[in-house]
């Protein structure tokens, strides 16, 4: 039914573009957008196109290392998409389309006020709107909770601290005789969760890197807890330099009791742990500093060398309002950003009860998380600070480096990347 | 066999067709311009394409290296004259990386320096004696041929994640040893084993390639000086040493080179297996090239220019003395 | 056996003689034994890796994330039951008595699972320890993620099967042509600028392709060829490679024949299409495998310059499921063994040509 309607919907496309392209009937628009984003906002799309006569929109679907590597490119000779879904909200910045002309600004502001700042990159200050979250994620640990059953350790209780949970956990491994007490994606991104957690602050208001205490404790016990066997060296130890590296299938065959991913990874727990064991989604986990998991995900923003800088307005305020998210949310089972939705909960019928209630997790972690989460995220070298943990974490736990070597080195390459991209 | 025979009769068959059109027009350009400027005919083509593809990018690289900034129009990056080199190369002790500005660019170079020379001795090596195995008169050539050249059609993503399967904690080769009674050993997380590992997979990846080059070279020698050899009831060692290696020196050049400069530029394989780990220990130059001038935003297009022209400047050393000797040798 | 014994008596490395020994003898004997060996150990090392590439692409994910892996594709085999919506997983379950009885599963909580046995509906669910419960799997191909990859695409996977066919045979054709003529004018002409221009085509090999992917795209851009097919093809014709491997080839042609067409007055480009490009046939059967392999596979360039779907390739076009956290083991394994395919069908029939080229031609 769906594709019947897709090949349709494209057929027509094709054909509209053929027949008026460059014309004032046909205002149409090109997104980029990956795998499923695509077929979900289609289906509103059509609606939108219904509702606005003689403004359509054409989808391409296509591949994440496209949005990350060829769009930048595209974007600088003036050849990109009209809007695009993008991860990398404050490294494009400089391309956005302002659409606060044909959106209503104090909605967007209200709904979307945190990632708006993020899109505005080295501006943080100014009143554009660039465009809107579109399906947020959040970092979150995964436990089995049929391995803390077996070897009779009570679950650490919300606002239990990571320490506790390293204790907890190796009891697990040891009474279970599982290989690992505890795993983490080798991503500079999920470390920031750990980071922060423990009071680092990695970016201040003016946007330089922040190499504290905080970060040094968070080091250190990283760098403990893989030479105690609480971690595998899989991941951070024997992977080198940015590359991001996971090993969930580890979660998955219950051969760790927790592993901190994130929320993209809940729909394997459904296809593929099924019945083999309970699991929860577990609150954040404390430092000394806060109770912080960071946040991530796409946002849909338009381009300001658009020629129809009204139909990208118009359509990103009309997929904004709340009752359009809710659908794309629900569908996508994702976590709602928006304000009006965070409140309100969402429904998920396509959802598990258990993968229901993981969503809850998620979604009630975003409360409590740092400010300093928010501003990593949208901080414009955050990806230089993210790969330069990956990158010195791992030589540290390789003894090609000292603690306070790697956090020297961590400092300096972001500052390269800072001074290189000022071209001083 | 006799299909293979219509098919190439067919071919040449067809490629006579427009040649009966081409050969007096070809004539008439030799009449018009001369036999002596017919090899600049015969150039130009390639030539065209190479300066407009390959020289001219070469040279925006060299103008990036000498900007600023993360713009991609020449136009629109700042003069920085130096300083992307001065930034590799400062260091205070150039024996030490940790003492170097930029450590990983000289670890990287460290781990090329060993890399290249081991893993394209073992390539050659293994391919050599695959392609004198392939040259004999066996059952299955064919299959043979296929089986060794297969690895080649896999993209390097489907090879790097195929050996990470093979061998990560819980891999299928360390069921093979706990099945056999051996101890398993997590391959990837010890800096020798991860090493050792980084040349086994691109030599299984890449050494199909250079084995079909050789088998080509081989196929070349005619049979008759074999023949003659025979009469003379040379030994086999005699026959390989003084006829097929001397005979297969052109081909046998081709295949140090190729196989030298693409082991330079080892990348997509091991980024995928290893990412340059464990720590830095299997970080090659393009891969911190990669990282610094791609992967991390802001992209720092400069410092990864210059530092590729570096890698550039010494292959193109390199393979200008392995040219130049092995003409000294022909010639003398 | 007369160069055996020979071998034997002179060589100095006498145990790897087999290896030096031609092809052309008659009988069977150790040293063929060794061949097939050698050549029997490659397989076992180069072909299973491939083995299990094609294999896994049946598994179903859950299949393909299990440790320790499972050699063919398994499932879970579930039975309708009367009263549930779903089909449930069937499970062998050792009673306390010993006996092994059929259940099926309805959901498991912790230790112990809920079962039903689908013979005896009326008995009810009864509570079964976890441990005691072996699912029952069977041997089963799937070709989900066959069907998934291609559906994905709707109706138009020949466009991108068309796109990527014209990319590589127009860039094939038009590299082993401008190649080989480059080749024959550095090979068997001496000429002022000849190493100049050799030095030229050979520098471009140094650069990694990934380095100059940039600058690459910023002249496909001026020539206004970004989102044409064409933008693809140009920019890799002139491989540096290939003119390198036919040159060296054809320097081993011997001049003699060219001089003797000369006397016969056959013009440049008659010697070079008539005589040079027929004798070089293995050699440009293996630039054309090189070239067919990397246009096929193609992706970073491609990637960039071709901006549209209408104009995307195969391979863009099955990347479109890669995302930001994860790889689909599933997918990649399916796509690979799609695009492999018809790499290896060109294989099989060019790889003839680097056998028969010469041996029928023959330099007499």
């Amino acid at each position: 039914m769906r594709l019947k309607s897709l090949a349709a919907s494209s057929a027509l496309g094709l054909l509209a573009g053929a027949l008026f392209s460059g014309s004032a009937f046909a205002q149409q628009i090109t997104v980029y957008c990956g795998d499923n984003d695509c077929d979900t906002m289609r289906m509103i799309a059509d609606r939108f196109e219904a509702e606005h006569p003689g403004m359509s929109i054409n989808f391409e679907l296509v591949s994440y290392q496209a949005i990350l590597e060829a769009l930048p490119v595209q974007l600088e000779s003036g050849e990109g998409p009209d809007a695009a879904v993008v991860t990398d909200l404050g490294g494009l910045s400089r391309y956005y389309l302002d659409i606060s002309e044909y959106v209503d600004s104090d909605f967007f502001e209200d709904e979307f006020g945190g990632t708006l700042i993020w899109l505005r990159g080295a501006n943080p200050g100014s009143d554009a709107i660039n465009g809107m979250p579109f399906t947020l994620t959040v970092n979150g640990g995964y436990v089995n909770l049929t391995l803390f059953e077996q070897a009779g350790v009570p679950l650490p209780e919300e606002g239990a601290t990571w320490d506790e949970w390293a204790e907890a956990t190796s009891q697990v491994a040891a009474a279970t005789g599982t290989e690992f007490a505890m795993s983490m994606d080798r991503s500079g991104h999920r470390f920031a969760s750990l980071a922060i957690s423990h009071g680092a602050e990695l970016v201040d208001e003016e946007g330089n890197p922040v190499v504290d205490e905080g970060l040094r404790l968070a080091v250190e016990k990283f760098v403990d807890w893989h030479q105690t066997g609480v971690m595998p060296m899989d991941l951070w130890g024997a992977v080198g330099g940015a590359t991001h590296r996971e090993l969930f299938s580890d979660f998955l065959n219950a051969n760790v009791v927790m592993y901190f991913g994130g929320s993209w990874a809940l729909w394997q727990m459904d296809a593929e742990v099924g019945d083999l064991f309970d699991w929860k989604v577990i609150d954040a986990p404390c430092g000394p500093g806060s109770c912080t998991v960071m946040p991530g995900g796409g946002a849909l923003v338009g381009f300001a060398h658009t020629r129809h800088p009204e139909v990208v307005g118009a359509w990103i305020g009309y997929l904004a309002q709340p009752e359009n998210m809710r659908e794309v949310v629900s569908t996508l089972v994702e976590i709602p950003a928006g304000r009006t939705l965070v409140e309100d909960g969402v429904d998920y019928p396509t959802a598990s009860e258990r993968t229901q209630e993981a969503l809850a997790t998620f979604t009630n972690q975003i409360p409590k998380m740092a400010p300093a989460a928010y501003r990593f995220q949208g901080w414009r070298f955050q990806r230089a600070m993210m790969n330069a943990l990956t990158t010195r974490i791992s030589q540290v736990l390789n003894n090609e480096l000292s603690i306070d070597a790697a956090l020297d080195r961590i400092a300096q390459d972001v500052n390269l990347a800072i001074e290189a991209a000022a071209g001083t | 066999m006799s299909t293979t025979n219509w098919v190439s009769r067919a071919g040449f068959g067809l490629m006579s067709l427009p040649a009966r059109v081409i050969e007096p027009v070809m004539s008439g350009v030799q009449r018009l311009i001369g036999i002596k400027r017919m090899p600049w005919f015969f150039l130009i083509p390639n030539l065209t394409a190479v300066m407009l593809f390959a020289l001219l990018p070469v040279l925006i690289n060299v103008f990036y290296s000498l900007t600023g900034s993360d713009r991609l129009y020449p136009q629109d990056r700042p003069w920085v004259g130096g300083r992307n080199y001065e930034t590799l190369f400062d260091c205070t002790n150039y024996l030490d990386p940790s003492t170097c500005s930029r450590d990983l660019f000289w670890r990287a170079l460290g781990n090329t320096l060993t890399f290249v020379p081991i893993q394209v001795v073992c390539m050659i090596g293994i391919a050599l004696i695959t392609a004198l195995c392939l040259n004999r008169e066996i059952r299955g050539r064919g299959f043979f041929r296929g089986v060794f050249f297969f690895p080649v059609m896999l993209s390097p993503v489907v090879v790097a994640l195929t050996w990470q399967w093979i061998l990560q904690r819980n891999g299928a080769l360390n069921g093979i040893f706990s099945a056999i009674g051996l101890n398993p050993v997590n391959w990837l997380v010890f800096p020798n084993t991860a090493f050792f590992w980084s040349v086994f997979v691109t030599v299984w990846a890449h050494m199909g390639f250079y084995t079909i080059i050789l088998l080509a070279g081989l196929q070349a020698i005619p049979r008759d000086v074999y023949e003659a050899a025979k009469m003379d009831s040379a030994s086999n060692w005699r026959v390989f040493t003084k006829i097929t290696l001397p005979l297969l020196r052109p081909v046998l050049l081709v295949v140090f080179i190729l196989s030298m400069i693409r082991s330079v530029q080892t990348f997509d394989e091991l980024y995928i297996l290893t990412g340059g780990g464990p720590g830095s220990a299997t970080m090659l130059m393009v891969q911190y090239i990669y990282e610094i001038g791609f992967a991390i935003q802001p992209r720092n297009f400069g410092l990864a220019a210059a530092a590729s022209l570096l890698l550039g400047a010494a292959l193109l050393v390199f393979t200008a003395i392995q040219l130049h000797l092995s003409r000294r040798a022909q010639n003398g | 056996m007369v160069d055996v014994t020979l071998a034997r008596k002179s060589a100095p490395s006498g145990t790897f003689s087999w290896l030096f020994a031609r092809r052309g003898r008659q009988g069977f004997d150790w040293s063929d034994a060794l061949t097939y060996g050698f050549l029997l150990l490659g397989v076992l090392v180069m072909f299973t890796p491939v083995l299990w590439v094609v294999i896994s692409s049946f598994k179903t994910p859950a299949n393909l994330s299990e440790f320790p892996p499972t050699v063919l594709p398994y499932s879970a085999e579930r039975v309708e039951v009367e009263g549930y919506a779903q089909p449930l997983p069937l499970f062998e379950v050792a009673g306390e008595d010993g006996e092994v009885r059929l259940l099926a599963q309805i959901r498991r909580v912790g230790l112990n699972a809920q079962m039903i046995d689908p013979q005896d509906v009326e008995a009810g669910p009864f509570t079964v320890p976890v441990a005691s419960a072996v699912p029952l799997r069977q041997v089963n191909f799937v070709l989900e993620n066959y069907t998934n990859l291609l559906v994905g695409q709707g109706g138009d996977i020949w466009r991108y099967v068309y796109n990527s066919l014209f990319i590589t045979v127009v860039a094939t054709v038009i590299t082993l042509i401008m190649n080989s003529m480059a080749a024959f004018a550095l090979s068997k002409y001496k000429f002022r600028g000849r190493n100049v221009a050799l030095l030229a085509i050979l520098a471009t090999l140094m650069i990694p392709a990934t380095v100059v992917l940039v600058p690459t795209y910023l002249i496909v851009a001026q020539l206004g060829l970004v989102g044409n097919l064409w933008g693809v093809i140009l920019p890799t014709v002139a491989t540096p490679t290939g003119v390198f491997l036919l040159r060296q080839y054809m320097l081993t042609i011997p001049d003699e024949l060219i001089e003797a067409a000369r006397m016969d007055h056959a013009s440049e480009w008659r010697i070079f299409w008539r005589i040079i490009l027929p004798l070089s046939s293995p050699a440009l059967a293996v630039v054309a495998i090189f070239s067919i392999l990397s246009r096929w596979n193609d992706f970073l360039l491609p990637l960039i310059v071709l901006n549209r779907r209408e104009v995307f390739t195969l391979q863009l076009a099955l990347a479109s499921y890669q995302n930001e956290n994860e790889i689909r083991y599933d997918l990649l394994l399916s796509m690979t063994t799609l695009t492999a395919l018809p790499l290896a069908l060109s294989f099989i029939f060019l790889q003839r040509y680097i056998t028969s080229g010469i041996a029928s031609t023959g330099i007499k």
